[in-house]
């Protein structure tokens, strides 16, 4: 079985869906449920705490910073209105152009790839697909000095450089997930629009894509997400950038002085910063696991 | 007739066959284009680095042969950094698999609103681990961190803004935390992969284990764990990489110190990175090494020839 078993059915489906129900007439609300809820309830709550915390701190008034409670006193929205002027919204916009930029390439790229390789057995088919499949497990990390190296030899603007990379890097996710879906789309539903007059590309267009939409949405949201969140690549490259040019992680980073640290703008940045991303997450949770598993669970 | 067909019969498949060997370029080369000079290049270049001799400028000074090599090697804090890299990965790798087999368990279950609880969870994974990470610095604060307020007031802690409560400057503490943080950032993704693991085991199995009057903890041991197998190899190589990888923890909580006392490979390279870029490159030659490995044995567990034919 592939990881997409069908158009109709994509993986997400096959994460819980209607066994999730509640207080469906076959299941009672026994002793047993309620204490697994109650668990289960308070481990969700547990992963949301720290993100809470990043929220009460943003909202500190900063006299209070220095108080031993866990709820401040008072709330204050000052450090939301006050962190503009520390560049932040340029940060905003250099990250949104990367994780755009590289979302957008990844979707040129690995659309045409994940297509033609889901239709057609052609030489070196085999050696692009482990190709993709070993570089899925390459990070910038362990790379780093080389790819510092290659690019300052570029000498392309930063923005762009950090466009290649984390597009570069988050391809191959976009490729395999995507070969997936195109791989469960009949073939024949292509070829019989074809015989309605429609060519190969309208056939693509028309058909194809948006029975592929799940899996094009999957791509599309964990490259942006993924190329937001870079750091050490982002720290690396954007150096000796004007620091309202920096991307937001390498700003927020930048709250934490030699002596002191800006908590107040730092959060307020972090919860700008990591609260669309986390909804956005949640739209794809169910369809991510078996791109980054290779299919090898569904 | 007879003579006008045979050339036309040449033509045409001549320029059919260019033409077919020409379109997989067309539709896949972009992608292996993109992958050779962002992904393979740096790993060309890297190795070439580790070779020369590279003024922290960046400036090439000339070749080094295998100086670089033999400069980390006799680096007095390399031994503590592998010993405590080997730590770092077994240890958050080994921790989150279990905690996350336990979670898949109790999330596989149904009550409820199960779905939106499942939701939480990726929570971490998909925030940025390095906000994660400077919420925890935060929350370890020794004068006024959450966690340190919660010990103190459960008497778990004498003093706020004592030594005790300075959990982050403590190397061996520090070490704990960050561990406590990549097992948190790691949960989400393990669970879900274990979930699906689960997903797939038919109900039926289980069934017809209880009609022989196997247990719980039995029908678990013997089925369950089994059939969860290509699961948990799946993530924990996936796992070990990330981990392996991980800088944003231990750069937003120590920053690796004091000296290289919290640093794993990672950091390490980062830090040489700075004034010895030959011997960084050095350091990252070895790292990429060893993420090798573990990228053949992830093509293994995922049985990539029967995926790719």
């Amino acid at each position: 079985m592939s990881a997409v078993s069908s158009p109709s059915l994509p993986a997400s489906a096959s994460a819980d869906e209607p066994t999730a129900v509640s207080g469906s007439p076959r299941r009672p609300l026994t002793p047993r449920t309620f204490g697994l809820s109650v668990l289960a309830y308070g481990i969700a709550i547990l992963f949301l705490l720290p993100y809470l915390e990043m929220v009460i701190t943003a909202l500190r008034p900063n006299r209070q910073l220095l108080a031993a409670n866990l709820i401040p006193d008072h709330i204050t929205f000052h450090n939301f209105t006050t962190i503009w002027q520390t560049g932040f919204g340029g940060n905003l916009i250099e990250s949104l152009l990367i994780a755009g930029g590289a979302t957008v390439i990844v979707l040129f790229v690995s659309i045409p790839a994940a297509y033609y390789t889901a239709r057609h057995r052609f030489r070196g088919r085999a050696l692009f697909l482990l190709l993709v499949l070993a570089t899925q497990m390459f990070q910038p990390a362990a790379m780093l000095v080389g790819i510092q190296r290659e690019f300052t030899t570029f000498n392309l603007p930063p923005t762009l450089s950090l466009i290649l990379v984390n597009g570069g890097f988050n391809l191959a996710f976009a490729v395999w997930i995507l070969n997936a879906y195109f791989s469960s789309i009949p073939a024949e539903l292509e070829e019989a629009s074809m015989i309605d007059g429609s060519g190969r590309l309208g056939a693509l267009t028309r058909i194809t894509l948006p029975l592929a939409a799940p899996g094009i949405v999957t791509a599309l949201i964990f490259t942006f997400i993924a190329a937001w969140n870079e750091f050490i690549v982002a720290l690396t490259l954007s150096l000796g950038q004007a620091s309202n040019h920096q991307p937001l992680t390498v700003a927020i980073n930048n709250y934490i002085g030699e002596y002191s640290i800006d908590w107040g703008h730092l959060f307020a940045g972090a919860v700008i910063a990591t609260i669309p991303v986390i909804l956005l997450f949640a739209i794809i949770e169910g369809r991510v696991v078996s791109g980054l598993t290779a299919g090898s669970i569904k | 007739m007879a003579t006008t067909d045979p050339p036309i019969r040449l033509r045409r498949p001549l320029a059919a066959r260019v033409a077919t060997s020409l379109r997989p370029a067309l539709w896949v080369g972009p992608a292996v284009a993109l992958i050779v000079v962002v992904v393979l290049w740096p790993v060309i270049v890297l190795v070439h680095s580790s070779l020369q001799n590279i003024a922290a400028d960046g400036y090439v000074v000339g070749g080094a042969g295998g100086r670089n090599f033999s400069t980390l090697w006799h680096e007095p804090a390399l031994k503590g950094v592998v010993l405590r890299t080997v730590i770092w990965v077994v240890a958050v790798v080994g921790v989150t698999l279990l905690l996350s087999l336990a979670l898949a368990q109790l999330f596989h279950q149904r009550f409820p609103l199960r779905r939106l609880a499942r939701t939480a969870l990726i929570a971490p994974w998909a925030a940025s681990v390095m906000m994660t990470a400077l919420i925890f610095r935060w929350a370890l604060d020794p004068n006024v961190g959450a966690v340190n307020i919660i010990l103190h007031a459960l008497g778990l802690m004498h003093r706020l803004g004592s030594n005790q409560s300075d959990w982050l400057g403590r190397p061996g503490w520090a070490l704990v935390w960050m561990m406590v943080v990549a097992i948190f950032v790691s949960l989400p993704f393990t669970t879900y992969a274990l979930l699906s693991g689960l997903q797939t085991i038919p109900g039926e199995v289980y069934e017809a284990a209880r009609v022989d009057g196997a247990g719980r903890w039995h029908c678990y041991r013997t089925i369950t764990l089994p059939l969860l197998r290509p699961a948990i190899l799946v993530a924990t190589t996936i796992n070990v990489i990330n981990v392996f990888n991980s800088f944003p923890i231990i750069w937003e909580m120590t920053r690796g110190g004091p000296g290289y006392e919290t640093s794993t490979t990672t950091t390490f390279m980062y830090i040489l990175k700075q004034s010895f870029i030959g011997e960084a490159a050095a350091m990252s030659v070895v790292n990429f090494a060893l993420v090798i490995v573990v990228v053949l044995f992830f093509l293994k567990v995922t049985r990539w020839k029967e995926q790719v034919t």
